[in-house]
């Protein structure tokens, strides 16, 4: 009986933590399915309206900006480049590094790799005015590659690659060594492979993280052909139930990006075991 | 020049250990050789230098008439067994055979071929879908022998390789691995400290301690005719029995009783050496052996106890002679098959 008082008890915290979440997330779609007018008057709203497919399909085609040139599904286009290029981008030069810091004999591995980690305390804005005089000397700002490069690569990436690849007993190195395999096959065969749970957890993490940007972003593009979607969550005027529909369109990419992935993720996770 | 030589090859660690002190040693071709020692021995350390996963410091490893110091290890054409057997996680049994096939660029139909081939040799036919996850310690112990087999590789290397397995099916691998061997016909060198399977399994031994070889030899040669004290005490299960005694004049003085005639010209302190199994009773012998324990195998029994200056002293007796805790035997030396050893070096003087 007690056990069963504690665990509803625990439950019931849960919920109120998942209500106290969901609530306002569901606050905002219910409103934007409503006029501007109904929310004007009344206040946000807890039920879904009838104007759904009205102001979505405005947000995504309505020519915003200031000289009226970009819409929201061009930066849905761009942030999804922004996004997945930072990911991919970041996870490969990471399993890299973390390849050559591990398995070749670099005098001060341990030193650089610390080197490395030390990254992760100064963060993007403290070196925001170099980075961008850096992009702005190579006429990098206004295009993808000025977007995406200077913010993969990623520290925290290249210290799970190198806490993993140390895991990995000096055996299979050598085995695959003898069954010919040079250093490139061996990590190609072995250590992406091996690592592979690692990786989409690791592609997730930064396709957020690129999708999130925001003050790099900012800077690096005057053109708004290059705005991204949560650039667009500032600049974006117009009525309230417009807002809010670019809200819920922006939360879906990394929102879908965790779901089809997670699959391959908890997949990869079993077959290894 | 043998199939494979080893000359004066030293092997220094960058912090300054002396793994291995000039050894030298030649392996003909098809023979089956071991290395025997206690663990940090650089039975081990020999064994890699061979594969090529440790730098020699100095000297040369010859395989097949050519030089190896610089060779890389995927090009010297050895395979290695390890002691966790390292297979690739990741690929199922078919794969790990096929990999080292695959690099070298053979072509499809015959990997398959060789692979099934290998795969019936050693009864894992049915697992080859299968990760290595799923296998039994045994199968694991198959599968890393089959990725060894099938690559036809001029020598084979096992590290320990059985010291993973529980003690039955130790034995098991144990007389397999030397009928494979038999059949396949490949040199192959075999690390281990169990002086069992090491006696079982040579056709020559060479049994290393601090990095030097102290003997090499057939096992029975080695079981023999042991030419140090480390040897002697090494092979041989139970270990043999030693005491301290003074030679002079061909006599030897032991504690309690005295041996003349002996064939030596030493004169000074020496241990003698007695197997528990060259031993036999009889009236008024030598030895005098309290008895404390009796071990009874079935076949043998193994009775320990202790002499009259309290020191501790085994003997073995065929296992239909029934031995009472607390008596006294009376124990003579077979044949003269005894050892003296100087105890100073430690080296054989009769």
């Amino acid at each position: 009986m007690t056990r069963f008082i504690t665990s509803s008890f625990s439950h019931l915290i849960l919920l109120i933590g998942i209500l106290i979440m969901v609530v306002p997330v569901w606050m905002i779609f219910a409103s934007s399915t409503h006029t501007s007018s109904m929310i004007n008057m009344n206040g946000l709203q807890m039920f879904v309206g009838d104007s759904f497919y009205e102001n979505y399909l405005r947000v995504l085609l309505y020519q915003g900006g200031f000289f009226k040139e970009i819409t929201a599904l061009k930066m849905f286009f761009n942030s999804f480049i922004m996004a997945t290029g930072v990911a991919i981008l970041s996870v490969v030069t990471s399993l890299m590094a973390a390849y050559a810091l591990v398995y070749y004999r670099i005098k001060y591995a341990t030193l650089l790799f610390w080197i490395i980690f030390i990254t992760i305390l100064v963060p993007l804005e403290l070196r925001i005015f170099p980075t961008y005089s850096v992009m702005a000397e190579l006429n990098l700002v206004n295009s993808y590659f000025g977007l995406i490069v200077p913010i993969s690569a990623s520290a925290i990436a290249t210290l799970f690659f190198r806490q993993f690849y140390k895991t990995v007993p000096d055996e299979l190195l050598e085995s695959a060594k003898l069954d010919g395999a040079n250093t490139w096959r061996f990590f190609v065969d072995f250590l992406i492979p091996l690592s592979k749970t690692m990786i989409v957890a690791m592609l997730i993490f930064m396709f957020v993280f690129g999708y999130n940007q925001y003050l790099w972003p900012l800077l690096v593009t005057t053109s708004e052909q290059y705005w991204t979607v949560v650039m667009g969550l500032k600049m974006m005027s117009g009525s309230i139930v417009h807002r809010f529909a670019f809200v819920m369109m922006s939360m879906v990419p990394p929102i879908l990006i965790i779901i089809v992935l997670q699959k391959h993720f908890i997949k990869g996770v079993f077959q290894d075991k | 020049m043998s199939f494979l030589d080893l000359k004066n090859v030293t092997k220094i660690y960058p912090n300054g250990t002396k793994a291995v002190h000039e050894t030298s040693l030649s392996v003909d071709e098809g023979e089956f050789m071991v290395f025997v020692g206690p663990s940090g021995c650089g039975k081990s350390t020999l064994l890699r230098m061979v594969a090529g996963l440790e730098d020699i410091t100095e000297g040369d490893i010859n395989l097949d008439g050519k030089l190896m110091n610089e060779v890389d290890p995927s090009e010297r054409d050895v395979a290695m067994v390890f002691q966790n057997y390292a297979l690739y996680p990741h690929m199922n049994v078919y794969n790990n055979l096929a990999y080292g096939l695959k690099n070298r660029g053979i072509d499809k139909e015959t990997i398959e071929q060789k692979v099934n081939d290998a795969a019936k040799l050693l009864q894992i036919s049915d697992y080859l879908q299968r990760k290595p996850s799923m296998l039994s310690g045994g199968q694991r112990q198959r599968v890393a022998m089959g990725r060894a087999i099938v690559r036809n590789p001029k020598i084979f290397l096992f590290d320990e390789p059985l010291s993973n397995l529980d003690a039955k099916l130790r034995i098991q691998m144990r007389l397999e691995i030397k009928k494979l061997q038999q059949k396949v016909g490949v040199t192959s060198i075999f690390v281990t400290h169990d002086q069992v399977e090491a006696m079982t399994l040579a056709d020559r031994l060479a049994v290393i301690n601090n990095g030097i070889i102290e003997q090499l030899g057939t096992p029975i040669e080695i079981y023999d005719n042991p030419k140090s004290l480390f040897v002697a005490g090494f092979i041989g299960s139970p270990q043999m029995n030693f005491l301290d005694g003074n030679l002079k004049n061909k006599t030897l003085s032991a504690e309690g009783f005295e041996i003349k005639d002996i064939d030596s010209d030493f004169e000074g302190e020496v241990t003698l050496g007695i197997r528990p199994e060259h031993l036999s009773q009889s009236e008024n012998a030598l030895i005098s052996l309290k008895v404390e324990l009796v071990e009874q195998l079935g076949s043998d029994n193994l009775v320990y106890g202790q002499l009259k200056n309290k020191k501790d002293f085994c003997y073995r007796c065929p296992g239909n002679q029934t031995i009472e805790k607390g008596s006294n035997l009376s124990l003579n030396i077979e044949n003269n098959k005894y050892y003296i050893f100087d105890k100073s070096t430690g080296k054989r003087v009769n």
